[in-house]
């Protein structure tokens, strides 16, 4: 246990610090610090997926669309507590994500890729089909709004939920599982694990995990669900994220989440650039220098720092 | 009767035949010396008895059960377990990582604690302990081969597949896997079927030799016969002389 220490001291600190910082934040920056929470929790699905199984996605918008659907429509049809409508998006996703994993079983890298590129341009445009019960490309939203205040709490609580629920799933038996097939499916089989069942379970699980951030999202933005939140920048911002945070150590996640959260923000108003394209060029020459700097994100810095130590 | 057994095994690649009506059989609490020159078929024999290639005609039987209708990832669960020719470890996870995957079948409603007992006893066992934390990428060849079989071995299998055990490894570590390989028959009561061009070490520990080329059975016997066949020397020689030149 002694070994889990520095990790346990870290997650207390972390907690301590986002149960505190509401106190010293506005309004408008506590929205801001829970939409880092939505992101971290999307993340940590992405990185179950492609950082432990090396199965690589760029379609999770498309999950976080389902479950931000969930919650938008049940809340708006059934008048379904909000707070419910986040259990229900995560076992409506984790059911899309196993019917995804299953003919993906077929596929590997650069095909997975694009097959799921392919869910991510194609599911936020089906609520378009179905305008009469979706509310079309206006959207629909929640029967209720939610205040900042409240957003920062449910964020940053079910992102603690679901840090805690995915050290859990990874830290045994089925993680090391998710881990050996990334290593080598041959090895991997002959030991004994069964490849369909822990790719499918893995991408049930990293796609529940972005429904809920979906349904967060939703709330986010004011309770309305609409088809070009969910667009493919969404994925690929997700993707960004699992890259800066560290593919495969959950040591990242927070700050993989502050970059895609809050750099667009911050860089708003670039100077030179000009407010139109200011924040994307500032945030894709972000993206360039933290890839050079940090080829393993920022998790790959832990053991990077150790070797200097031992070094030195 | 035989632990495993192949009976009239045939397989082809294009127009290559893998494996040519090929009938060996390992008994029970024995080692038995697989081998042949380049491209003979004993690594396509393992590949078909752990069910990653498809017999064309012919069958596996294992304990008195054809094995041809099992999954790949339930070999392990039957009691055969497998090492690699080229390794074929995990290389982003330490060594006793490596081998708690190994336990994968029997940790299923096990403690964890439980579990790195065993893989830490077992590495003791192939004698890398020191080891364990260490990532397994970057390890010395004939360390990797040892980790290789403690994650084989932690299955607790009945019969071991061992794909050229002695490869890379100097004139001291041959010795001492030669040990090694007696005292799982010995004590632990484990059968092995061992794939290796060691010829002296495949001679001195297997009970029982069985001789492939061109995927065809040339002989098969007790070591000492089989070192004098004239077939066996032939193929041997006729090799080695067509790589020379």
């Amino acid at each position: 246990m002694r070994r889990n220490a520095p990790a346990l001291v870290a997650v207390a600190v972390a907690a301590l610090f986002f149960a505190l910082l509401p106190f010293g934040l506005s309004d408008y920056h506590r929205g801001l610090a829970a939409s880092v929470a939505v992101y971290l929790i999307a993340i940590l699905g992405l990185n179950v997926l492609t950082g432990y199984t090396g199965q690589i996605s760029i379609g999770h918008g498309a999950f976080m669309a389902i479950g931000g659907y969930t919650t938008a429509i049940m809340s708006h049809y059934h008048n379904t507590n909000l707070i419910l409508t986040l259990p229900l998006a995560f076992v409506i996703t984790f059911g899309c994500g196993v019917l995804v994993g299953l003919p993906a079983l077929r596929l590997s890298g650069v095909y997975l890729a694009l097959a799921t590129f392919a869910l991510a341009v194609s599911i936020p445009q089906l609520p378009l089909k179905f305008s009469k019960f979706t509310g079309g490309s206006a959207g629909i939203s929640a029967s209720k709004s939610v205040s900042n205040s409240w957003l920062y709490g449910v964020s940053w609580s079910t992102a603690a939920i679901a840090f805690l629920f995915t050290w859990l799933v990874l830290r045994g038996r089925t993680g090391r599982a998710f881990r050996a097939i990334r290593d080598s499916e041959v090895a991997a089989t002959s030991s004994g694990v069964t490849l369909a069942i822990y790719k499918t379970l893995a991408f049930g699980v990293s796609a529940a995990l972005a429904g809920v951030a979906g349904s967060l999202f939703v709330l986010a933005t004011n309770g309305f669900a609409q088809p070009n939140e969910f667009s493919v920048t969404l994925s690929l911002k997700i993707l960004v994220g699992a890259a800066v945070a560290g593919l495969g150590s959950l040591w990242g996640v927070l700050l993989g989440a502050a970059f895609i959260a809050l750099l667009p923000t911050l860089s708003a108003s670039a100077p030179l650039i000009g407010s139109a394209h200011g924040q994307d060029v500032v945030f894709g020459l972000f993206v360039i220098v933290v890839m050079i700097l940090l080829p393993t994100g920022v998790a790959g810095l832990i053991p990077r720092l150790r070797r200097l130590r031992v070094k030195a | 009767m035989a632990l495993l057994s192949l009976q009239n095994a045939t397989l082809r690649f294009g127009g290559i035949v893998a494996l040519d009506d090929v009938s060996l059989a390992v008994e029970p609490g024995t080692i038995a010396g697989l081998i042949g020159p380049n491209g003979a078929g004993k690594t396509t024999a393992f590949n078909v008895i752990t069910r990653l290639y498809r017999l064309e005609s012919g069958d596996v039987t294992f304990d008195g059960r054809s094995i041809l209708r099992t999954p790949p990832s339930r070999i392990v669960r039957l009691g055969i377990a497998r090492t690699f020719q080229n390794v074929e470890l995990f290389p982003t996870m330490t060594v006793l990582e490596n081998v708690l995957v190994g336990a994968h079948t029997t940790s299923l409603f096990e403690r964890e604690a439980n579990v790195r007992r065993s893989a830490l006893e077992t590495l003791d066992l192939v004698g890398i302990g020191n080891v364990a934390h260490l990532p397994a990428a970057g390890l010395p060849f004939g360390t990797m081969k040892r980790v290789e079989m403690a994650r084989a071995l932690v299955s607790k299998p009945r019969l071991l597949l061992l794909d050229e055990p002695a490869g890379g490894l100097n004139h001291e570590e041959v010795e001492e896997l030669a040990l090694f390989l007696r005292r799982l028959r010995d004590e632990l009561k484990l059968s092995v079927l061992l794939v290796e061009h060691h010829m002296n070490l495949v001679m001195r520990v297997s009970d029982h030799v069985h001789v492939l080329n061109f995927g065809r059975t040339i002989a098969s016997g007790p070591p000492a016969e089989v070192q004098r066949d004239p077939k066996v020397i032939e193929a041997y020689l006729g090799g080695e002389l067509e790589g020379a030149a």
